[in-house]
């Protein structure tokens, strides 16, 4: 049974580089990987940020779209799971990246894919804050 | 510009979304490399087996 004691010896086991509670779930949604880094956990963050970096860079090589507005249920969705990158999607959109329409099944794939890594690196970012708060160990 | 396969972009997508999942939804490094093969695993399995059925009722 996982008691309250535990979780915080667990929490007090995680570097004291910050107080703020929410600092890796931010730190991990704007830069892929940065939550672990904070915490020690560098193989882990190391291999998330790889991951969620070369998804995101591979649906813009694909020539995936990076969705701007949210007029209806679908792009809303689409623009969820972009803000997901944090800055990679700021970066992409200040560069222009992601601005042509979609005429290519690949440039489909490429969308999703930049979705997904989204949405992958907020559960990332989650995963990091369940470690500040010593919820996973 | 990439333009991958449909089969190459399965792989990659496996492959990425295997590795966060396991990452993040175990506690050890053997749990998370047993939970990352397994997701890749159904990711490329089912890709695959649904490919054969849809090959199959198109004929």
């Amino acid at each position: 049974m996982a008691t309250g004691s535990n979780k915080n010896a667990a929490a007090a086991q995680t570097p004291e580089l910050s107080s703020f509670l929410y600092l890796p779930l931010i730190a991990g949604w704007l830069v892929p990987g940065a939550g672990h880094f904070l915490l020690g956990k560098w193989k882990r963050g190391a291999l998330l940020a790889i991951s969620i970096v070369c998804m995101y860079a591979l649906g813009l090589a694909m020539h995936g779209k990076l969705y701007t507005s949210a007029q209806d249920i679908l792009d809303m969705l689409g623009m969820a799971g972009d803000l997901g990158n944090g800055l990679l999607f700021l970066v992409g959109r200040v560069l222009g990246l992601g601005s042509d329409p979609v005429q290519i099944t690949t440039a489909d794939y490429g969308t999703k894919f930049i979705v997904v890594a989204g949405l992958l690196n907020i559960i990332a970012a989650v995963d990091a804050h369940n470690l500040r708060t010593g919820r996973k160990s | 510009m990439f333009h991958p396969s449909h089969f190459t972009a399965v792989f990659l997508f496996a492959l990425f979304a295997s590795t966060v999942f396991g990452i993040t939804q175990r506690d050890t490094p053997p749990r998370m490399l047993r939970y990352g093969v397994y997701c890749f695993v159904l990711f490329v399995g089912a890709a695959v087996v649904l490919s054969w059925i849809m090959f199959l009722i198109a004929r």
